[in-house]
C-alpha cells in the first residue's frame, strides 16, 4: 500500500478522529511540522519590524503549523477540511481562528486583506486528487490560487511546502499559481538528500520585482551523496521561474517519441529521489499497438 | 471566531457579487483576554470595514464603538482599547453566518464556522 495518505482516501475521511489524534501526538511529526513551519515563515520574508501580521494557515490541521505563527507573535486564520483535525486544534487551544473549509472551493476572504499565507504539507497532496466525481483538479487549483491571490495584500507572499508526487504535478501546481498572477518559484532545501529534501513554492502577489526573486535553498552546495552532478538534473537546484515570459523550451522529441533509453533514465532519476517506480522489464517504453 | 476574522470573511458562493459582511446570528459568544498591541491595531485599521465591525460587536451586546472612525482616532488610547476589545476579544462561539446576498446560512459550532459549499455553489 502506498505511504502517501492522499492516495488512500479523501482528506476529510483519512483524517478522522483516530488519525487526527495519532498525527498530533507523534513527537516526530510535531517536530518535523514545526521545522517546516519555521522555514516557511522565514521564506515569507515579512518586514523585520516585530509587527504582528494577519496570516493564513491553509490546511492548518490540528494547529501544529499555526503554533509556530503564534510563537512568532502573529495572528492567524487556519482553514481545514477535516473536522477531526480542527477538533484536536480546539483541544489544544490554539490561538488562531479556525474555519472548516475546502481550499479547492476557493477561499472566502475580502480582497487584499491578508499579509501572508503558509501551507504545510497540505496543498499538493489533496488538491490534485479527484476524490469525488464533481472534483476536477484543474478547476480546484484554479479556484484556490485565484482566491488566494485576491485575498493577499499586494507584495505579500504565500509559501506552500509541498511533497509533489512527480515533476508533472509540481509543474501543474506552479502553472496554476502563475496563471493566477503570482510570481515566484520553487525553493528546494537539501536537494541532494532524499530524506531531508524539502520543497517550498514561494509565491509573491503582484508583478515581478526584486522582492519576487526566489531565495536559495538550504544545503544546495553540499556534497552530493550519490547523484552524478553531470546529469544536469535541473530538479536538483533551486528552480526559479520568476521570468514568466521566457520562451517555452523546445521539446526534443523525435518522430519515434522519447525512446526506451530516456524512459529508463527518468525512471532511475525518480528511484533516486525515493519514489516508487515499477521495475524495468522488456515491456518498458515499448510502443503500444494502435488499437482502440 | 474573533470579529477580526469575521471582518475578513466574505461569502464565495458562485455568482455572489457582494458576500460581505456576513450577518451574525449569535446564540452564544465568549470573551477572551488578549494582549494589547497598539501597533497591530494601527496597522490593521486601514483594512477593517468599520461599519461591519460596529454591527458585529453590537450583535454581541458591545455598544462602545463609535459609529464612524478615522485614522486620527488612533492617537486615542481609549479608542484603541475599544477597538482592541471588539476586534480580538469577542468570539462567536455558537450561531451562524448568513450570506447577505443569498441568505445561505453557514453554521458556527464550537467557534468554528462551517464554510464548506454545496456542489452547486462552487
Ligand atoms: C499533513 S496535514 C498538515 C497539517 C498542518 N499544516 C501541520 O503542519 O501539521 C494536511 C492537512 O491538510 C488538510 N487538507 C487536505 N485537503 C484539504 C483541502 N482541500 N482544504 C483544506 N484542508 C485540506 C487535511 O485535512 C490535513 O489536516
Amino acid at each position: 500500500m502506498s505511504s502517501r495518505p492522499e492516495l488512500q482516501a479523501p482528506p476529510e475521511i483519512f483524517y478522522n478522529d483516530a488519525e487526527a489524534r495519532k498525527y498530533t501526538s507523534s513527537s516526530r511529526i510535531t517536530e518535523i511540522q514545526a521545522k517546516l513551519s519555521e522555514r516557511a515563515l522565514e521564506l515569507l520574508a515579512l518586514p523585520n519590524d516585530d509587527m504582528p501580521r494577519l496570516l493564513l494557515d491553509i490546511g492548518c490541521g490540528s494547529g501544529l503549523s499555526g503554533e509556530t505563527l503564534s510563537e512568532n507573535g502573529h495572528h492567524w486564520i487556519g482553514l481545514d477540511i477535516s473536522q477531526s483535525m480542527l477538533n484536536v486544534a480546539l483541544e489544544r487551544e490554539v490561538e488562531g481562528d479556525l474555519l472548516l473549509s475546502d481550499m479547492g472551493q476557493g477561499l472566502g476572504f475580502r480582497d487584499g486583506v491578508i499579509d501572508g499565507a503558509i501551507s504545510i504539507s497540505a496543498v499538493q497532496q489533496w488538491l490534485c486528487n479527484a476524490d469525488k466525481s464533481c472534483h476536477n483538479p484543474r478547476l480546484r487549483l484554479k479556484a484556490f490560487f485565484g482566491s488566494l491571490y485576491r485575498c493577499l495584500a499586494r507584495g505579500a507572499r504565500a509559501v506552500l511546502q509541498v511533497y509533489p508526487e512527480n515533476i508533472a504535478q509540481r509543474e501543474l501546481i506552479l502553472g496554476f499559481a502563475m496563471r493566477a498572477g503570482f510570481a515566484g518559484g520553487v525553493v528546494v532545501d537539501f536537494p541532494h538528500s532524499s530524506k531531508s529534501r524539502k520543497e517550498y513554492l514561494v509565491l509573491t502577489c503582484g508583478p515581478p520585482s526584486i522582492s519576487t526573486a526566489v531565495p536559495n535553498g538550504k544545503g544546495e552546495d553540499e556534497e552530493s551523496c550519490s547523484d552524478d552532478e553531470s546529469s544536469g538534473d535541473e530538479e536538483n537546484q533551486t528552480v526559479s521561474i520568476s521570468d514568466r515570459h521566457r520562451p517555452r523550451k523546445k521539446q526534443k522529441i523525435g518522430k519515434k517519441g522519447r525512446g526506451r533509453e530516456w524512459v529508463l533514465k527518468k525512471k532511475e532519476q525518480m528511484r533516486r529521489k525515493g519514489n516508487v517506480v515499477p521495475p524495468d522489464t522488456k515491456y518498458t517504453a515499448r510502443k503500444r499497438k494502435d488499437r482502440f | 471566531m474573533r470579529l477580526l476574522t469575521h471582518n475578513m470573511l466574505s461569502c464565495n458562493i458562485k455568482g455572489v457579487t457582494n458576500g460581505f459582511p456576513l450577518r451574525l446570528e449569535v446564540e452564544k459568544f465568549v470573551e477572551k483576554e488578549v494582549e494589547f498591541n497598539s501597533d497591530f491595531l494601527k496597522n490593521m485599521f486601514v483594512k477593517i470595514e468599520w461599519k461591519a465591525l460596529v454591527n458585529a460587536a453590537r450583535s454581541m451586546g458591545y455598544e462602545e464603538l463609535p459609529e464612524e472612525a478615522d485614522s486620527s482616532m488612533l492617537d486615542s488610547d481609549e479608542f484603541l482599547k475599544k477597538f482592541h476589545h471588539a476586534l480580538l476579544e469577542l468570539h462567536l462561539e455558537e450561531g451562524a453566518l448568513i450570506c447577505p446576498e443569498t441568505g445561505r446560512r453557514f453554521p458556527v459550532n464550537k467557534g468554528i464556522p462551517n464554510m464548506l459549499l454545496h456542489e452547486d455553489e462552487v
